[in-house]
């Protein structure tokens, strides 16, 4: 089919676009719940910023800087109040084409009635993936996340770090131009987490695909990212778009142990400590 | 070996006392409604004839069968649109409420006035608006309370409404509407035997009537058992069904209580 082609040529040609091009440009994104009968709720005041295709940014906030209304709004799961989210050009108003989302509570996103097989490919059955190729797509990208050996199980079979990694596989399956992730591993232990952090980074570099990581673990974001961008309070505005210049290559060791790697995170870390005790970069404009 | 004698002994066990008790508390009774258990196995095989079971037990069975299929296709049907339209069930609610608190059984006058009392059809309808409640107001419950993580995973890879409806959403509240299917079929043998009791001649329910009008006590008697029988057969098929499609939802269970 064609759709089939364009995408694979879409996702082929990605790494080699020119690292100007914009994959995700937040635009003066507002967001406000208004619900009849109860007061308002100014989640998100001003967001504002891009993010280059290839790039992995992670997002960073305070708890209740509505990190989760933000991905949301993204994933065109949620109507902005003002403002737009433009994926490749084009305004999400639903969820687009060529986003895949990989949600917090793993036991919640997989279809327990589905073998993880299944799982990963039945959104290529919607795709129009024929038979044979939905296969093997699905064969590899449980591959990537080292999960062969698993595909006949049911995901509730599966600890919480391989059903998450089923998670992960189904989106790669599903070559997205870009992936968002909602605190993926919030849930999952120490040891499994560092596991999957790497597995993130390693999916990256190799699949070429933009990723939009959001987290509450300041660590996590630093170790991740190429760029953080810290959220204020609520209603959150930008606090800083900070800028990860440590190697590309990264692993748990002698990243975490590298000096800079300790200033960047102190500086996110007292940027989230500023957000927590209320300071706003748009209130110190004004004064 | 062990483990099905095992499993054999806690299904029969109960069953096999109840019977003995029954035969040695009837042994000598006189009482002509009373009959020993004895008398009314003897009449068993007489009354229970290939012609009964081809003129009055697969008939009765067929009834409750079309019923309850058209009441498990209308439930499913009526309860996930109203499940998923706030609007729909705002509108549908009280009529729903209404119509769940009417006993099933006083609609078979209304009904036989309309659909007439010696033909199928008011039996069946009988039988199909009975069974229909339960499955309806479970399909709605199950479909409301969809984990939203899941609704918004099938919205995020884009599945058509006919996808998120085959692979989401029914499954999804499958466990609901088998809860609500059981209670349709106990609720439909109930109306399968009271649809027969007024005016019809042919059928189990009718049967059993026609045997206590002439007295023929042991018969009767033996109309019951079959009617147990009956309600036994049925719920073992209806536990293999439910093993099998909601075998997902046994073992998930299974792990979250740490089993």
């Amino acid at each position: 089919m064609t759709f089939t082609t364009l995408l694979s040529g879409r996702s082929a040609k990605a790494p080699e676009a020119p690292a100007t091009d914009v994959a995700l440009d937040l635009r003066n994104v507002q967001k406000t719940y208004d619900t009849p009968g109860r007061p308002e709720v100014e989640a998100i005041r001003n967001l504002d910023f891009r993010i280059n295709r290839g790039e992995l940014v992670c997002v960073v906030g305070p708890s209740g800087a509505g990190k989760t209304t933000l991905l949301r709004s993204i994933a065109g799961l949620l109507d902005l109040t003002a403002g737009e989210v433009v994926l490749d050009g084009t305004p999400v108003t639903g969820p687009p084409d060529g986003m895949a989302v990989v949600f917090q509570e793993y036991g919640r996103s997989l279809f327990p009635w589905m073998t993880v097989r299944q799982n990963v490919e039945l959104p290529l059955k919607e795709k129009g993936v024929p038979k044979a190729e939905r296969k093997a797509k699905a064969e590899r990208a449980l591959a990537e996340v080292s999960l062969t050996e698993a595909a006949d199980q049911h995901p509730w079979q599966l600890s919480g770090g391989m059903q998450q990694r089923v998670a992960i596989a189904r989106a790669v399956a599903y070559e997205p131009t870009v992936l968002l992730m909602d605190e993926p591993f919030a849930a999952v232990d120490a040891q499994t987490r560092a596991e999957l952090e790497d597995l993130v980074r390693s999916l990256w570099k190799h699949l070429g695909v933009t990723v939009l990581f959001v987290t509450h673990d300041i660590d996590e974001a630093v170790y991740l990212g190429e760029r953080v961008v810290v959220l204020s309070n609520r209603p959150t505005v930008l606090m800083e778009d900070v800028s990860v210049d440590l190697p590309a290559e990264r692993d748990q060791l002698t990243t975490r142990s590298d000096p800079r790697f300790g200033e960047l995170r102190g500086h996110v870390y007292s940027l989230i400590q500023k957000a927590k005790a209320g300071h706003r970069p748009d209130e110190d404009q004004e004064a | 070996m062990t483990r099905y004698l095992k499993s054999a002994g806690y299904t029969l066990g109960l069953p096999v006392i109840l019977l003995t008790g029954w035969w040695f508390a009837s042994a000598g009774s006189t009482n002509p409604f009373w009959p020993p258990l004895s008398t009314i196995l003897e009449a068993f095989p007489t009354t229970w004839t290939m012609d009964r079971i081809v003129g009055d037990i697969l008939p009765s069975l067929a009834r409750l069968g079309i019923g309850f299929g058209i009441a498990v296709v209308l439930g499913l049907v009526l309860g996930t649109a109203i499940g998923l339209s706030p609007s729909l069930r705002a509108l549908s609610e009280p009529v729903l409420e209404f119509f769940r608190a009417v006993p099933p059984p006083v609609l078979v006058p209304i009904i036989a006035l309309f659909a007439g009392y010696t033909g199928w059809l008011g039996k069946i309808v009988t039988i199909a608006l009975g069974c229909l409640w339960p499955i309806l107001l479970n399909t709605v419950e199950g479909v409301r309370g969809l984990e939203p993580t899941l609704t918004d995973t099938a919205k995020s890879y884009r599945l058509s409404p006919w996808r998120r409806l085959v692979f989401v959403i029914l499954p999804g509240a499958s466990p609901r509407i088998f809860t609500g299917a059981r209670q349709s079929l106990s609720i439909g043998v109930i109306l399968m035997v009271i649809s027969e009791l007024f005016g019809a001649n042919r059928g189990l329910g009718a049967a059993i009537v026609q045997f206590q009008r002439s007295f023929a006590i042991p018969q009767m008697w033996t109309g019951v058992i079959v009617l147990g029988l009956i309600g036994v057969l049925l719920a073992t098929l209806f536990k293999l069904v439910e093993n099998r499609m909601l075998a997902w939802y046994v073992g998930q269970r299974q792990i979250e209580r740490g089993a």
